[in-house]
């Protein structure tokens, strides 16, 4: 477990050291993901000695870590009803956008995709 | 001493201490999530917005400050940097199923990214918002880490960004069900791929908990669409900001 601990604040340090250093728009945790997801893809083939056997351990502590997603939103969360005011004044109109927003883009996205799915099917 | 004063003291104690604030987390935590279930997965009873009203409820009772509050709840905070790497294993986990489909995926980001931004400037100008708050919401459908440093790069404010980014997750977690329902949506893939898309993290946590599937396409859609957005909202804005 401590092992692939150490593998994803490692990965984590690497993506932020890169976007620090070369000025990127993409945030260190991304490249942390693109890093791990790189790592775990090179090491497919590899199916024996202690290679599949950490890739195991990987995908458990990954995997409860991901089960609290949810709970790791909360701190975040809390700041934004504490600090709504920063909203003055514009709150129902930056509501407004933000519902109507998410409205369409979760229509547009999931017809697109699906769409784009279907059509590949028929190839 | 009375037993108020010291019942008094003790909370002038606890409340300097992380452990107090940790633990109000997770608890409340617990609490909405057991409401989730028993409801079983209403999604108006999103496990986010539940506990964060619960919090912020004893917070403003309690007349606790935020930055108070955060020193403790920062230990929960941080860990959502790894998550984010963590994110690769359900995409490695599921890495044929995003091959066969990367045409479907790579489009859908692209036009999908692109989309989220115009909506939101074009809704935005109608309503005559100022330009602080225009630059505020652009990055709104990508994660909070990944909102505020886009919000940082387009002269935004990052923690209104932050605001905006978890009120999106939120409302597409919530009301995602229900719109894709109407617009008769079925195809698992394609609806996990819209609430990653469009509500990030939180509308992942939600696609996972409904169905593997959909989880994985959330996974893959908000990793993506965060990597585009950050590279094409700076491009975007110049372009619009320019046209307006």
């Amino acid at each position: 477990m401590l092992h692939t601990i150490f593998l994803i604040l490692l990965l984590q340090l690497g993506g932020e050291i890169l976007q620090k250093y070369f000025s990127l728009t993409v945030p260190g945790p991304v490249i942390g993901l693109m890093l791990l997801l790189g790592l775990l893809l090179v090491s497919r083939r590899k199916t024996s000695g202690w290679v599949p056997k950490f890739r195991q351990q990987m995908v458990d502590s990954a995997e409860t870590l991901l089960t609290y997603l949810s709970l790791l939103f909360v701190p975040i969360g809390v700041g934004v009803i504490m600090h709504l005011q920063l909203l003055d004044g514009q709150l129902l109109a930056v509501l407004s956008v933000i519902i109507v927003g998410t409205i369409a883009t979760l229509i547009f996205t999931a017809f697109l995709f699906q769409l784009l799915r279907r059509k590949h099917d028929h190839d | 001493m009375t037993d108020a004063n010291r019942l008094y003291e003790v909370w002038v104690y606890l409340q300097a201490e992380p452990l107090f604030w940790l633990t109000l987390t997770v608890g409340a935590y617990l609490v909405a999530d057991a409401l989730y279930r028993a409801s079983n997965m209403f999604p108006l009873l999103n496990p986010v917005a539940i506990s964060v009203t619960l919090v912020s409820g004893c917070l403003i009772m309690f007349d606790v400050e935020y930055e108070r509050y955060f020193n403790g709840a920062k230990f929960i905070h941080f860990l959502l940097g790894p998550a984010t790497v963590a994110l690769a294993i359900p995409i490695y986990l599921n890495w044929q199923i995003v091959m066969a489909e990367r045409r479907a995926i790579i489009t859908t980001v692209m036009l999908g990214a692109v989309f989220a931004i115009l909506i939101t400037f074009g809704l935005a100008h109608l309503l005559g918002l100022d330009q602080a708050t225009i630059r505020s919401l652009l990055p709104r459908s990508v994660t909070a880490p990944i909102a505020m440093g886009i919000s940082e790069v387009i002269g935004g404010i990052p923690s209104l960004t932050a605001i905006i980014t978890i009120v999106t997750g939120v409302t597409g977690a919530a009301i995602g069900t229900f719109v894709l329902d109407l617009m008769r949506i079925r195809d698992l893939a394609a609806r996990g791929f819209a609430f990653g898309l469009t509500s990030h993290g939180i509308g992942t946590a939600r696609a996972m908990s409904r169905d593997r599937t959909a989880g994985v396409f959330a996974a893959v859609a908000m990793g993506l669409s965060g990597i585009v957005t950050a590279l094409i909202v700076p491009l975007l804005f110049r372009l619009l900001s320019g046209g307006f």
